[in-house]
């Protein structure tokens, strides 16, 4: 792994489970049903870098960057935060440190009160942090965040409410909110995900360019593969509380090592016409993260999947320098892949 | 048969601030067996066409201008209780977003599709539990789950049983608006599929609506464009969508990245739809164009056919032999 200065955030071991209701039949034979969102994520981020998480609904992704937070308390494993492991901070400590990690949710339609004008939303994390003692310079803040969101002139916007708003103002308000502190770390959650294609390009330039003048760290979570080769520096896949592989987002999609990797690449429909293609690999859907299946997740769904794969939880293994997958079966699934990008070239 | 020709078709809803022109002059031929996607984004009236077409407006909203002819009828004069009776479901029917939690959760799947067809055809029980199986095959769902409930299903399966229902009275058209945008890919994958292999053994025509170019693109033989409340540039997908020709389609192409192309930022469109209840003038796309001169302000671009045989656009920057600036998006 890389020098520990490089790494604002890394996670060993994560794991959050939602409890379920035992019924009698539970209790007798001392079963615990859970959800289990995630089961034993590791991963870390860079300073300065765009981290995205992908998968579809049920993956684990949102409760994942949540957990990050503590938004949500970790069942087990450790989130190491600038050389401190935050899973033991008390209540107050950790809100401290909230100045240096915040969110921004999908919604900006519920994400937001809508009887707050965009001045108190924006400057209410300094209240709650204590630091609106002086009022100029609270409004200082908020217009300065406005400013880095591109909504100007900002005093046009400050006392509009959420209703007078588009949806990319909306959101360019949360994550405003999110920037008034001047964090190091940010969570965002879907943040275009609820957007026109037209707006939401503003909205990641934004992103990016907070990222890259001031050496923000970014988490960004999506279900949108192709959004995420584009945006994020690297890119971690979860499949049903785990992942399955990450990497350099350009060599994620160059040489996909995990058959799911695969098959999420191949669903993706293309918006050239010239390349007819629906794919329905992978039979069936995400297996209740309740109850899921032994050994390797994927092995019901799995095309190569063996016995072994039944049996053996596949560890994540580096298989190139940062190209990591949790597969038994790295080389015939990189023989599919060669496989299937050659049929595909065939019938074009 | 089922051949649709909608004639400058304009519906309007009455709201406090005024008149809201959702849909405004739209004019289209759906041919028998044909797949049309219209593309747009929120507010730019695709959803409010397929209401229209369907006669499925809410209260504030109404006609008020028009034709729209299935097979040399003209679907406007009919009463509701006519239309009711004759077209929909039987003639023209439809899927919705998020339609599979439209189900009845106390009612198996299957009796919930013999109902549709019990409810428009003189047919006996038994015979409707034999076509609803039938129904249930086709969208690739095994007839042994006829008597399961709909929380037995998962969420692609019951999005498909919803389009199995659609089928109930073997419509010559059907009108799927957004079918598959809460699906996650790989499941949307599947009810596209099965979408597609009903249409080629049905000869069923389609309306698709979405805003999501790939599904159009994979899915749709031609295309519309819609941008407040009208269509800005129609023709085959292929044509369109690889040529466009309009500046607004030449961006909202742009905004879909390819996965497998390098990687660059995501691209936007400067600028908000605007509200149709008081449109630009001219050209409604003119305040957010790059290529906008003071003629655009001025003069509205008819649709018309340039370049390519079937392309059609409506851009006064457009030659009428389909040249146009490429426009780049940033």
């Amino acid at each position: 792994m890389t020098q520990q200065s490089d790494v604002i955030l890394e996670v060993k071991g994560l794991v959050k489970h939602f409890p379920l209701r035992r019924s009698l039949k539970d209790v007798l034979r001392g079963r615990r049903p859970a959800v289990r969102a995630v089961d034993g994520v590791d991963f870390f981020v860079r300073r300065g870098e765009i981290f995205g998480l992908v998968g579809e609904s049920g993956s684990g992704k949102t409760t994942t960057g949540r957990t990050l937070l503590r938004l949500e308390e970790p069942t087990a494993g450790q989130i190491i935060f600038d050389g401190q492991d935050i899973t033991k901070l008390r209540p107050s400590e950790m809100q401290k440190l909230r100045r240096r990690m915040q969110i921004v949710f999908q919604d900006p339609y519920d994400s937001m009160n809508p009887n707050m004008d965009v001045f108190t939303i924006v400057s209410e994390p300094l209240r709650i942090q204590g630091l609106a003692k002086d009022p100029a310079e609270v409004e200082e803040k908020v217009i300065r965040a406005l400013e880095d969101v591109e909504l100007t002139p900002a005093e046009e916007y400050m006392h509009r409410f959420p209703k007078e708003l588009s949806g990319g103002q909306r959101q360019r308000v949360a994550i405003a909110r999110a920037l008034v502190l001047d964090p190091d770390f940010i969570v965002a959650d879907e943040p275009v995900s609820m957007l026109d294609v037209s707006i939401r390009g503003e909205i990641l330039k934004i992103l990016m360019r907070l990222v890259r003048e001031r050496g923000l760290s970014l988490v960004f979570i999506t279900h949108d593969l192709a959004l995420a080769r584009h945006f994020c520096d690297r890119v971690a896949v979860m499949y049903l509380g785990k992942i399955v592989e990450y990497a350099d987002s350009t060599r994620l999609v160059q040489k996909p090592h995990h058959p799911y990797t695969q098959a999420l690449m191949r669903a993706v429909l293309s918006t050239d016409p010239r390349k007819k293609q629906i794919y329905t690999g992978l039979q069936g859907e995400i297996p209740n993260p309740a109850n899921p299946p032994s050994g390797c997740r994927l092995h019901p769904r799995c095309p190569l999947a063996t016995e072994r794969c039944k049996q053996e939880v596949p560890p994540l293994l580096e298989h190139e320098p940062g190209h990591w997958a949790a597969c038994h079966h790295i080389d015939r699934s990189l023989a599919a892949l060669e496989e299937s990008r050659k049929s595909l070239q065939a019938a074009q | 048969m089922g051949r649709l020709v909608v004639t400058d078709l304009q519906m309007y809803y009455k709201t406090r601030k005024g008149e809201v022109r959702a849909v405004d002059k739209i004019s289209f031929t759906l041919e028998p067996g044909r797949a049309l996607g219209v593309v747009g984004e929120s507010g730019c009236g695709k959803s409010s066409l397929g209401l229209t077409l369907l006669r499925l407006l809410p209260p504030n909203g109404r006609v008020v201008g028009g034709s729209i002819k299935l097979d040399d009828q003209e679907l406007l004069e009919l009463t509701d209780e006519a239309f009711r009776k004759g077209i929909r479901w039987k003639r023209i029917s439809m899927v919705f977003q998020g339609a599979m939690n439209a189900l009845n959760p106390v009612l198996t799947v299957g009796s919930q599709i013999a109902e549709a067809i019990l409810a428009h055809e003189k047919v006996s029980k038994d015979e409707a539990e034999e076509r609803a199986k039938k129904l249930l095959e086709m969208v690739g769902i095994n007839p042994n789950r006829y008597h399961h409930y709909p929380h037995q299903f998962s969420g692609g399966m019951k999005q498909r049983a919803v389009i199995a229902m659609a089928l109930a009275c073997n419509p010559d058209i059907i009108i799927a608006d957004e079918p598959t945008t809460a699906l996650d890919v790989m499941v949307q994958a599947q009810v596209l599929k099965a979408m597609a292999d009903l249409r080629k053994r049905l000869n069923l025509s389609m309306i698709l609506v979405s805003h999501d170019l790939s599904v159009v693109a994979q899915t749709c033989d031609d295309v519309a464009v819609m941008y407040a409340g009208r269509i800005v540039e129609y023709g085959p997908v292929e044509e369109v969508f690889t040529n466009p020709l309009h500046p607004y389609t030449q961006g909202l192409v742009q905004a879909f990245p390819d996965m497998y192309a390098e990687r660059a930022p995501i691209v936007s469109i400067p600028g908000t739809p605007p509200n149709l209840v008081d449109p630009p003038s001219g050209c409604r796309f003119h305040p957010r164009c790059p290529l906008a001169d003071e003629h655009c302000k001025r003069h509205e671009p008819a649709l018309e056919e340039k370049g390519r045989a079937g392309h059609k656009v409506a851009c006064l920057k457009v030659s009428d032999d389909g040249q146009v600036a490429k426009v780049r998006f940033a």
